[in-house]
């Protein structure tokens, strides 16, 4: 067991598990987000005090929940990275590290579209906004490390010691924001309590959810694969894969060119 | 433990040479301060609401422009090169190396900020609260704040990155110590606030002279 995990360390087991992931991953994500998407938007009841403005919620919280997921995702594959040495792990977390940022990204964005009709303003210090806008500045942090280097085994190590001092201070970060918030309350604005969610709008909800995870997984997956073919450009195993050392060099380089 | 004590001595002499270097950042967070009132307007009172809050964040930007010499010189040189190969454990030279940098570079800036609590106009229990997280405060900004250079030293221009990297991690710290402040500015305890800065400190004693030292072999490669 351990030694066929041990196995996709190697870069052309992981492309073959990237290639086998990778249609399973797409299909749940189409089918989950447009399921979730339409359900949500479009059949779930509306809310009895927000009204139709609560079907942000569809996006707005999947992406929100994926953000702090994928960070940990990043922060798992750069220990596993630094302690068993797999290149394939660094190549795994810088994969996933911009997906994530546009998730937090995405979270925020919506998050301040609901904010303006709900609580008259697009921006306010709330606990959470907070540390979601600070967890934005760590992704940033890991991703500007790793391009900042020349040497991409040298940036994958660095970006992951950014990465775990990063996983390790999000608790305290998420902590000490709230109890901040906590002592400011007079002035802000209060929130409406979080009303337990009825059935009818939960289950969209939890679709949307495992639609936006499969979708991460599938983003994450290209990249990978890209990741994978640039940094073993010169292989053999590239050259054989995509047939004969000439052509397989020029078919790889145009495969990493034409995906974004 | 002779290795060490060299360490140190090596250390605090290049330190006493440069002494003008060692100016610089101290001279950057006077000026900052001395921007506040000039931009937010010279009443006394505004001035002691946000003035724990403007030395913190003061102390951290010029922190952060002191810090990259932390390694910077003995990468350059080859010295961290030999630490390395020398059979004393990486971690602890990296312990003396964090503990010297705080003594020589930062104890001035704490030295100095009576002088800017008298500008600020800030009380005298506030003072004391001051004094009390910049003690606590300023090691656990260079223990984690060396993981940052450790992890830069090999780059060109590190600086600005070293910034971005840093800045956030520090949040917590700075949550805590302003809101000590503003515990003592209205005569309440703070002890809560100080036992969590100082139990940030001590995790962070523990673990980042680690995460320092293989960043240091990560960024000699």
């Amino acid at each position: 067991m351990w030694k066929w995990i041990n196995s996709f360390a190697k870069p052309e087991r992981a492309y073959w598990l990237c290639d086998v992931l990778q249609n399973w991953f797409a299909g749940v994500a189409i089918t989950g987000l447009i399921i979730g998407i339409v359900w949500g938007l479009g059949y779930a009841p509306q809310d009895y005090q927000q009204g139709d403005s609560f079907r942000i919620i569809y996006i707005h919280v999947p992406s929100a929940i994926l953000a702090m997921g994928a960070y940990v995702a990043m922060a798992i594959a750069a220990l596993v990275g630094v302690v068993w040495q797999w290149r394939t792990a660094f190549m795994f977390m810088i994969a996933i590290a911009p997906v994530g940022a546009v998730m937090t990204f995405i979270s925020l964005f919506t998050g301040s579209f609901w904010g303006k009709p709900m609580w008259g303003t697009w921006w306010i210090w709330d606990a959470r906004l907070t540390s979601q806008l600070i967890l934005l500045f760590l992704y940033l942090g890991v991703i500007s490390l790793y391009t900042a280097f020349e040497d991409k085994q040298q940036a994958g190590k660095a970006a992951g010691v950014m990465a775990m001092v990063g996983v390790i201070n999000i608790p305290i970060i998420h902590f000490s924001v709230e109890w901040w918030n906590t002592l400011h309350q007079g002035a802000t604005i209060t929130k409406i309590g979080k009303p337990s969610i009825a059935p009818e709008m939960l289950w969209p909800l939890l679709i949307c959810i495992l639609g936006f995870a499969a979708f991460i997984g599938w983003v994450t997956i290209i990249r990978m694969k890209n990741e994978i073919i640039m940094r073993d450009l010169h292989r053999p195993w590239v050259a054989q894969r995509f047939g004969g050392a000439e052509t397989g060099v020029a078919e790889a380089v145009a495969n990493v060119d034409g995906q974004p | 433990m002779v290795a060490l004590q060299s360490v140190f001595l090596k250390d605090v002499a290049l330190a006493y040479r440069q002494r003008a270097e060692l100016m610089q950042p101290l001279m950057f967070f006077v000026l900052v301060i001395t921007l506040f009132p000039l931009a937010i307007g010279p009443s006394p009172e505004t001035l002691q609401r946000i003035g724990g809050g403007v030395i913190w964040v003061a102390a951290i930007l010029s922190l952060l422009l002191g810090m990259e010499r932390m390694f910077r010189d003995d990468f350059a040189d080859g010295s961290l090169e030999q630490y390395m190969l020398s059979p004393t454990p990486l971690y602890l030279i990296v312990v003396v190396k964090v503990l010297t940098h705080w003594l020589m570079h930062i104890v001035p800036l704490f030295l100095i900020s009576p002088l800017l609590a008298l500008f600020l106009n800030l009380t005298f229990d506030m003072y004391v609260a001051l004094m009390l997280t910049l003690l606590l405060g300023t090691p656990l900004i260079s223990f984690i704040g060396g993981i940052g250079v450790a992890l830069t030293v090999g780059l060109h221009r590190g600086g600005v990155l070293l910034a971005l990297l840093l800045i956030p991690i520090f949040i917590p710290l700075l949550i805590f110590a302003t809101s000590a402040i503003e515990s003592a500015s209205m005569l309440l305890p703070y002890h809560a606030q100080l036992a969590i800065i100082a139990a940030l400190l001590l995790f962070s004693v523990a673990l980042s002279p680690m995460a320092i030292a293989y960043s240091l072999k990560v960024s000699q490669n």
